[in-house]
């Protein structure tokens, strides 16, 4: 029970960071129908409230810390061995603070037009699931919360949705919950054969269990392909991704933001907590396939997102291949790739997240999101087309904005595993810019037209809703530092983890994945005087 | 020599690098000079349009200061190159001597035994991660602050020359906030100490480069050619990423207990002691050498070069000619000891560099010929002479190839300049339709543009032949009356660099007839532009008459050795983390030989304009741009490779329309096809039929046979599903409990089963 660190702090602020949100949704169901500007306020400040106090994790945060912090555990079922247990480290610190900050972002942008009501309760209880996601250290819990997220923004795009929003509402729920159907039957038979295993009561502690890896390697694998199928439509990897670009389009504009920003990094974050933790030896067992799939993504998305005519559909494509990036971060299993792709997680909530807000502002001048109907805004609207500018640079990964480190450090740490994956990743950078800039070509540049000529430029809220994300771009490009430091002691662990648990694995580092080192395969000019 | 090496121990790899942390306060602080130019850009980003000249004072004011502390820096550095003393200067002269035993008998009359020179080295932590520290900082040595000097001052003319060009254009302020921020990622690149700094700047560059080129982008040729430049300079990005990364775990597998290096200088001073692998130099060579190919417009990855002339021309002189796009030249010459390993320069006669630059400078030539459009001629022109510099890297003329930088920067952005003043007088840039007979209109443009046509052209004793001749030396080919020595015999890239030398001369001086002479073919009256455009022209002409000088060569009579070959003494660093190069030997019976080759060019396109066209002309009655009957005419061979020449040899065909169209075109679709039939379409399918499986399920078997479970899972799903009722959406609810049931019976399976 060492990694359950330390500094139990006197304010359980894990649980405020979830329960905020939630009493912030039953005052706003409480509160009055008509007022739509008042619910508004009510919404805002909780969420203003929920992320003061993930920043206040944050800053609370020991840097150098080992374990999880913040910890704190209650019985709750206790005949079951389920309990209220919340914890923070490095991997999900700055998932919480992504998700505290997109929150009040994503409801100050847009207005949802009618039933307010819902609309900001709905929100609420979303981000009280998410960061019950994040926080949660017991499998129930974490199971809870993983699929009570899917009620609300079911609710978000089927009824404040565009278009085609209740197909897109279906299938992403079915789908969703298709996934996580089989992670149930895999978190229970897990919790009781590490029961009869260790001979001790029930519990769903994910610590003690993955601390224990009690488990039969072979029973093993098969609980991780349980668990990796969940993530897996949710992250979503190639070829179970379908959903994603229809509940992108027909998402509102906050849904949008909110689906691509943080929940997209539900699965991701599972693999990391739920699978790599959980199951080292199955993980690295089937590595591989992941590995082909992640590129696969980056690759087929980047392709896919080149021909879409509706901008916001593009947008969505373009998730896929960076989730790809994330994936195969993850699955180099090294300290760089695992960083990496953490590094992205953050990195694609903000950037996709203000893409998507950039979009849903367009469209609201224009009523229309079809690349062809738009051309010149830049004339138009100069603050617009630079801040989308500087945000699509970003999410090609131009070194100097927050995109490039988490992306580079992917490739370092997949080449240093995995040589030939890097390459052809490196590949797709090119192909992102393809889409983005040619997308960017044709909705900003050229000669305005009709509406386009007049549209209104940035007004000050969306100016003001924009300024943080675009100050994290900035900053995370240019000096990552304090983010980097306060991964790493959890990434180191959780590589530490793998290494203790499976036979024969070592971290992929220079001396091992790589063989063009001088006493590589390669050739040898043999006056290597290093061991390994 | 293994003794001295671990005697000298200064870093982790055991191995002196030939830097130090000393020295005078400006080289320390280098940074300072990338710095200006940043805080001018966000100067004018945010208040440029509040002032009165629309923030053109403020960039001008803070690049002019950075030019200033560039001289100083320079200053600083020719009085450090030889007087500074420090424990390091002893190491590094150890080193230097055992450098002269290794690489065997390369002789190296020009520095040995001399003073060697310290890089001046000052980085701090950009982050730290698994025992890896990525660093920023600065690494100042002789190019560095050559490149330093030529950038701000090519940078501060053009500043002042666009107050005129661009006057009251729609965006002017735009153009000078990303006309700073160009000057400071071009700086920053130029003081990089490690290899990600480099990729960094690098990429910013490009970024200016695409905003710039784009700058009218209403016009969709320009957003095209801006995009174009983006995406094949993309390509070329994967090439350095790839290979920064080969290079940093190469170097990371010599030092032990390391994981890796991005530093410059360390990489360089294993690659040159042999350290590292040969073989994964050499992969990362070539994955650099694409990055090179799109960056400085070498053959294949060129195309976009020529596009880029869209953009406005102190654009086109700054980034397109004497700048950004000799990045890639300065970065081969910043990891010359990769390259120069990797390749295998020393004591070969061909490699993948020396070939890909031989092959360009002909291209290039040979396309500059075919051109009507002025600065589409200098864009030809431009790639000719990168491939020139790539060649002369290839060949192992280092020196050679950064004083061809030198002097080509000043001559090129003059005739670049020059071009842009004339067609800021006729309002175009079609020498055959709108130019002609300029010279008595615009007397000044014309003096500095046959100035600089002669410093290309390469006639003594003018910069350009100079360092062309250089070239041509270092490539160790001419056997003929002492003129030898040099790092192997490159014969095949001394004739390619002869016959480009021809080219040159020849299409300059078509250019200039169909500029300058003959009778005015355009519209209105053309007069002689504002001092603004003028004095930076005189400048840049200045120089490309005099830039040669700093470069005598060794031996050149009536010149004092104190003022021989001033430049290589400076510039080429005498350092463990440059490999041990060797020297050609300067050769008057070369310098005449392709002094009459360049003669013979002028003179054979001197005849066929100044007279044959002249006569033509006079004939016809009007001013004519070529014979009526000419080559072309009569020839079909001579038509088809006319033709072949003017599609630019069809590379754009296949880039923009197979590859770029492919990709966007069918590519795409069949993908999203594949998408949306293959994989969504099993989805819904199985969607569809897990409804009516579920629906047959639940009805006739689930719901009376496992009802406890369902009814409990099914009452907490309902809970939530009333809102779901109201917009008749389906029956989720009934999924989700089937689905949680599902979920629990399989459970009970599994845990019977295992």
């Amino acid at each position: 029970m060492s990694v359950l660190a330390s500094a139990s702090p006197t304010f359980p602020v894990l649980p405020a960071l979830i329960l905020t949100p939630l009493f912030g949704a039953l005052l706003v169901v409480l509160g009055p129908r008509r007022r739509p500007e008042l619910l508004k306020l009510t919404a805002v400040l909780a969420t203003v409230a929920t992320g003061a106090l993930s920043l206040w994790v944050l800053l609370a945060f020991d840097a150098g810390g080992e374990g999880f912090q913040f910890a704190s555990r209650h019985a709750w079922i206790g005949e079951l061995g389920i309990s209220w247990l919340f914890g923070v480290d490095g991997i999900s610190l700055f998932l919480i603070v992504l998700t505290g900050i997109l929150f009040p972002i994503a409801i100050l942008a847009t207005d949802p037009g009618h039933d307010s009501r819902a609309y900001y309760a709905w929100m609420l209880v979303l981000e009280g699931g998410v960061m019950g996601v994040f926080a949660s250290l017991d499998l129930v819990m974490f199971f809870l919360c993983f699929e009570i997220v899917l009620v609300p923004m079911y609710f978000l795009i089927g009824r404040w949705g565009h278009g085609n929003r209740t197909y897109a509402a279906t299938k992403f729920f079915l789908y969703t919950m298709a996934g996580s159907a089989l992670m149930l039957v895999g978190i229970v038979s897990l919790a009781f054969l590490h029961a009869d295993a260790t001979g001790g009561a029930l519990t769903f502690d994910l610590v003690a269990i993955a601390e224990a890896q009690s488990i039969a390697t072979e029973t093993a694998r098969w609980l991780f392909l349980a668990f990796a199928l969940a993530f897996a439509v949710k992250v979503p990897i190639f070829p179970l991704h379908t959903w994603l670009p229809d509940a992108h389009t027909e998402a509102p504009t906050a849904g949008s933001v909110i689906l691509a920003g943080v929940l997209l990094k539900l699965g991701t974050y599972g693999f990391l907590r739920f699978g790599l933790y959980l199951f080292p030896e199955a993980t690295h067992h089937f590595a591989p396939v992941f590995l082909v799939l992640g590129v696969v993504g980056i690759v087929y998305g980047a392709v896919v997102a080149t021909m879409q005519k509706d901008l916001k559909r593009l947008v969505a494509y373009s998730s896929v291949a960076h989730l790809g990036f994330i994936i195969l971060g993850t699955f180099a299993l090294n300290t760089e790739g695992i960083e990496g792709g953490l590094l992205q997680m953050v990195n694609h909530g903000i950037s996709t997240g203000a893409l998507f807000l950039l979009v849903g502002m367009i469209y609201e001048r224009r009523r229309t999101r079809q690349i062809d109907e738009l051309g010149g805004l830049q004339k138009s609207a100069p603050l617009l087309a630079g801040v989308f500018m500087v945000v699509m640079l970003s999410s090609i990964g131009l070194p100097g904005l927050n995109g490039f480190v988490g992306e580079f450090l992917v490739l370092v740490g997949t080449f240093n595993a995995h040589r030939w994956y890097a390459v052809v990743a490196a590949g797709g950078v090119v192909l992102a810019a393809l889409y983005l800039l040619w997308a960017y070509q044709r909705v900003f540049h050229g000669p305005a037209e009709g509406d386009n000529a007049d549209m209104p430029d940035l007004c000050l809220r969306e100016g003001l809703v924009l300024a943080p994300l675009l100050a994290l771009i900035v900053v995370l490009g240019v000096y990552p530092k304090p983010v980097i430091e306060r991964m790493e002691p959890a990434v180191d662990a959780l590589v530490e983890h793998i290494e203790r648990h499976v036979d024969g694995f070592e971290e992929p580092t220079s001396r091992m994945g790589i063989d063009i080192s001088p006493d590589g395969p390669l050739d040898g000019p043999a006056d290597s005087e290093e061991g390994h | 020599m293994t003794d001295l090496l671990t005697l000298a121990a200064t870093t982790a790899t055991g191995l002196p690098l030939g830097i130090t942390e000393g020295g005078a306060w400006l080289l320390r602080n280098a940074w300072l000079i990338p710095a200006l130019p940043a805080l001018s850009f966000v100067g004018i980003l945010f208040f440029g349009k509040r002032m009165p000249r629309g923030g053109s004072e403020l960039g001008i004011a803070l690049v002019g200061i950075a030019f200033v502390l560039s001289l100083l820096t320079a200053a600083a550095w020719i009085d450090h190159r030889d007087n500074f003393e420090g424990e390091e200067v002893h190491r590094a002269v150890a080193v230097a001597e055992g450098h002269g035993d290794a690489s065997g008998e390369h002789a190296d009359e020009g520095h040995a035994p001399g003073h060697p020179s310290l890089a001046v080295h000052n980085t701090i932590t950009w982050f730290e991660l698994n025992d890896v520290t990525f660093t920023v900082g600065t690494l100042v040595d002789g190019p560095a602050v050559m490149m330093l000097v030529v950038v701000t001052l090519v940078s501060l003319l053009v500043h002042v020359y666009s107050t005129e060009y661009v006057a009251g254009d729609r965006r002017y302020t735009h153009f000078f906030a990303f006309l700073s921020l160009f000057s400071a990622s071009m700086l920053l690149l130029v003081v990089s100490e490690n290899t990600l700094q480099l990729l960094v700047s690098w990429e910013l560059v490009g970024v200016c480069s695409f905003v710039l080129i784009g700058h009218w982008w209403e016009e969709k040729p320009n957003s095209d050619a801006a995009l174009k430049a983006f995406l094949t300079n993309r390509v070329g990005d994967m090439g350095l990423i790839v290979g920064v990364t080969i290079l940093f775990f190469t170097v990371g597998s010599a030092l032990p207990g390391q994981f890796g290096s991005f530093s410059i200088a360390e990489t360089n001073a294993l690659a040159g002691a042999g350290r590292l692998s040969h073989t994964a130099l050499l992969v990362a060579s070539c994955c650099l050498m694409a990055a090179v190919m799109s960056k400085s417009g070498q053959f294949l990855l060129h195309t976009w070069l020529p596009d880029a002339m869209a953009g406005p021309t102190p654009v086109s002189a700054l980034i397109h000619a004497a700048t950004m796009v000799v990045a890639g030249v300065f970065m081969i010459a910043r990891m010359y000891g990769v390259f120069f390993e990797g390749f295998s320069i020393g004591g070969s006669s061909i490699n993948l560099m020396a070939l890909i630059g031989g092959i360009t400078t002909l291209i290039g030539a040979c396309l500059a010929f075919v051109q009507r459009d002025i600065k589409k001629v200098l864009a030809y022109s431009t790639i000719s002479q990168l491939g020139y510099m790539v060649m002369a890297l290839g060949v192992g003329a280092w020196t050679a190839a950064l004083f061809h930088l030198f002097t080509h920067a000043f001559f090129k952005a003059c005739l670049f300049l020059g071009s842009g003043s004339a067609a800021h007088a006729v309002h175009s840039f079609d020498m055959k339709s709108d130019m002609g007979g300029l010279r008595k209109a615009m007397p000044h443009t014309y003096r500095t543009f046959v100035i600089g046509s002669i410093a290309l052209a390469g006639l003594p004793p003018l910069a350009g032949f100079w360092s062309k001749d250089e070239i041509l030396v270092g490539t160790g080919g001419w056997g003929l009356f002492g003129g030898t020595g040099g790092n192997g015999a490159y014969t095949f890239m001394l004739i390619m660099g002869v016959i480009t030398a021809a080219l040159t001369a020849a299409y300059m001086t078509r250019c200039i007839y169909l500029t300058f002479f003959g009778e005015f073919r355009g519209h209105g009256n053309p007069h002689e532009s504002g001092p603004r455009i003028i004095v930076p022209l005189w400048i840049l002409a200045g120089l490309a008459i005099v830039a040669g000088l700093l470069n005598l060569p060794k031996g050149f009579p009536l010149v004092p050795e104190s003022l021989q070959e001033r430049f290589g003494h400076f510039v080429e660093p005498v350092a463990a983390y440059f490999p041990g190069i060797s020297h050609g030997t300067p050769s008057w019976s070369l310098a005449i030989a392709s002094t009459l080759v360049v003669l013979s060019g002028i003179g054979l396109a001197g005849w066929y304009y100044f007279i044959k066209v002249e006569a033509a002309s006079k004939a016809a009655g009007r001013s004519l741009t070529e014979l009526p009957d000419g080559l072309t005419t009569r020839y079909p061979l001579a038509k088809m490779g006319h033709t072949f020449l003017v599609q630019k040899y069809y590379l754009d065909h296949l880039y923009t329309d197979i590859i770029a169209g492919g990709t966007k075109g069918p590519v795409a679709a069949a993908a999203y096809k594949v998408d949306q039939d293959v994989i969504d379409g099993a989805v819904n399918a199985v969607g569809e039929n897990a409804v009516k499986a579920g629906n047959l399920v639940y009805h006739r078997f689930d719901q009376p046979v496992v009802d406890g479970l369902v009814n409990a899972s099914g009452r907490a799903s309902s809970g939530a599903g009333w809102e779901l009722r109201r917009i008749q959406t389906g029956k989720v609810q009934d999924y989700a409990a089937i689905l949680f049931a599902a979920a629990m019976v399989l459970a009970g399976i599994l845990i019977v089963i295992v």
